[in-house]
């Protein structure tokens, strides 16, 4: 068994936290959720900064803490990461000191790994003190510092929410490429669908205190029962490869398990797998096949089911959830008039016209 | 034309006074930096008990301290008592009680400075720490002490410099022996009470000096701790 198993529970004065999760012992399992729902909470016990008040933490074999045992293992003893939500770089060391305090601690002598400092272009910053860096950069030397520890766990507390939208997207791609080449399970905390949409392999959706719902990324986000259905965010993310480009009209052909779909031309090289978001409200159906459509992408596709008006939702729309040739989810939104004149229902085969295709990597 | 030059009795003051500063200053340090580190970080009722007692020293005349210390210390006292069966003998009119009653006279002004520093440190950089596999006393040593840098100068300078100037406490413990408990404050005194004023001027016009020098390199060590990171640089 080489999974994580987190499971907390936790009773502060207006907040309670019981949680129990299995996550994979591979890849980035995203904690998803508004302010305040207790992501954090989970991470600060995962860690050991907080203490609940029963509680079971395990990486594989190693158990860090078990309240029924007794065992607990105090931060500073558990092999693992923590980016927290601000930059904290030591203010009074370089960040060769910064990096070197991690290095130290875990037995290594020899200068911060090469290839992680080149991934994270902080090779040329080892002599700057952190006053002299940019927020950004402060938070991808934190990032190496983090893993300059050897974890077996990397655990990051929104570490994108203190930057501004430029910085997001400066260091978005250094944690996709981290998420390419790590090994370690990451537990990765945030609010922002645009970031689970990019790193999550793994989704866990939270409301106060509590877990609603977790699974494989595909499965959670095209699910009708999660919060995020009932919200205008409502969107698959699926995984494709570039398959082709047609440079005459800028366009990026794509294949995603044998479909075929067409986006404006992205700068991948043909084989290149990328990951792209489908939102439900650019999704939309109909009985037959579409004749001299402007819409490019448009797929066969069986109901499978049909999401029910919500009290106090947009009582107008409801939801749709198809299954592609390929087997890929799609969610489409289509009012309620309108699923009456198709007269919609589970089982049927319709035609999905997808106005846009967002690639997210 | 008065005589300008300092007679021995005087030279005898001014190292008995350097050795009482260097000495408190030094057990302030061992005692107040924990004390200080455990002020800033407890959230027990206790520790608002231990903050307003350290701070007693501030407030109260000094001759009331050393009324108490002489009638604790002396034969009659418990801690008398206690030093004689120890065989340590009576700590007042010596050095070593010296030394006592100016720990306790200028604790505030280490345990004060320090408390603020530490508490200004912040949850966080601890978490850090020890999220990167750093034990609490190794967190304090290359986290806490490297950051309170400013701080620490604070505390000895003020430390070093409030026991140069104590009075009131040292002639109710130490009296007023020349050689073992005669410090600078006091050999003013006598001067003045002679109407030796030349010698007086002298010896109150050093400590004046130094007093003021002392605090002005904190300011300019302070200062320049803020203006250039690289003063607090560690090494790699």
């Amino acid at each position: 068994m080489s999974g994580v198993e987190a499971r907390f529970r936790l009773q502060r004065e207006g907040f309670s936290l019981d949680v129990a999760l299995g996550l994979p012992g591979s890849g980035v399992s995203v904690l998803f959720g508004p302010s305040g729902c207790g992501k954090t909470s989970v991470l600060r016990c995962a860690a050991g900064l907080t203490r609940a008040d029963e509680g079971v933490m395990r990486i594989g074999e190693e158990c860090w803490q078990d309240s029924g045992t007794g065992r607990w293992l105090p931060t500073h003893r558990r092999p693992l990461g923590y980016v927290f939500q601000e930059p904290s770089l030591f203010p009074h060391l370089s960040v060769r000191g910064n990096l070197a305090f991690a290095g130290k601690r875990c037995g290594r002598r020899d200068p911060p790994d090469g290839d992680l400092l080149e991934l994270l272009a902080i090779d040329g910053l080892l002599d700057r003190m952190p006053s002299a860096l940019s927020g950004g950069e402060r938070q991808r030397v934190a990032i190496a510092r983090a893993l300059g520890t050897s974890p077996r766990l990397l655990l990051m507390d929104e570490p994108l929410a203190a930057l501004d939208a430029p910085r997001k997207r400066e260091i978005l791609p250094y944690l996709e490429r981290l998420h390419q080449e790590l090994s370690i399970p990451v537990l990765y905390v945030t609010h922002a669908l645009e970031e689970v949409a990019r790193l999550a392999d793994h989704l866990v959706l939270m409301e106060q205190g509590r877990v609603v719902m977790a699974g494989p990324v595909g499965e959670v986000m095209a699910s009708l029962e999660s919060p995020l259905a009932a919200t205008d965010q409502a969107a698959v993310v699926v995984d494709a490869r570039v398959s082709g480009h047609d440079a005459s009209y800028g366009l990026t052909r794509l294949d995603v398990n044998g479909v075929e779909l067409w986006t404006a031309r992205v700068s991948c090289e043909v084989g290149h797998r990328l990951r792209l978001r489908i939102h439900a409200r650019d999704v939309s159906l109909a009985l037959f096949r579409p004749e001299g459509s402007s819409i490019t992408n448009i797929l066969p596709a069986v109901i499978e089911a049909i999401a029910g008006e919500r009290a106090g939702d947009d009582a107008m729309q409801c939801l749709v959830r198809l299954r592609t040739a390929s087997g890929a989810r799609l969610l489409a939104r289509v009012t309620r008039r309108s699923r009456d004149l198709l007269a919609l229902e589970p089982g049927m085969v319709v035609y999905a016209q997808i106005k846009a295709v967002v690639p997210v990597i | 034309m008065p005589e300008l030059t300092l007679a021995p009795e005087d030279w005898q003051a001014i190292a008995l006074t350097a050795k009482l500063a260097a000495v408190t200053l030094s057990i302030l340090f061992v005692i107040g930096v924990p004390l200080a580190w455990w002020l800033a970080r407890t959230r027990s009722r206790l520790g608002s008990l231990v903050s307003a007692l350290v701070a007693v020293p501030l407030v109260l005349p000094p001759t009331v301290l050393g009324f108490y210390l002489l009638v604790l210390l002396g034969p009659q006292g418990p801690v008398g008592r206690l030093t004689e069966a120890l065989g340590l003998g009576l700590l007042p009119f010596s050095f070593p009680g010296l030394v006592v009653a100016s720990t306790l006279f200028s604790l505030p002004f280490v345990v004060q400075p320090l408390q603020a520093t530490f508490s200004a440190i912040g949850e966080r950089m601890l978490e850090v720490a020890a999220t990167l596999g750093a034990g609490p006393f190794d967190t304090f040593w290359h986290v806490v002490l490297p950051l309170s840098r400013p701080g620490l100068l604070s505390a000895a300078v003020l430390g070093f410099a409030h026991t140069l100037g104590e009075f009131g406490v040292v002639l109710m413990i130490g009296g007023n022996i020349p050689g073992r408990t005669q410090v600078l404050s006091i050999a003013i005194y006598n001067r003045v009470e002679a109407f030796e004023y030349a010698h007086a001027h002298l010896l109150a016009g050093g400590l004046l000096a130094f007093s003021f020098v002392a605090l002005l390199a904190l300011q300019f060590i302070n200062r320049a701790g803020v203006g250039a990171p690289g003063m607090l640089r560690g090494g790699a």
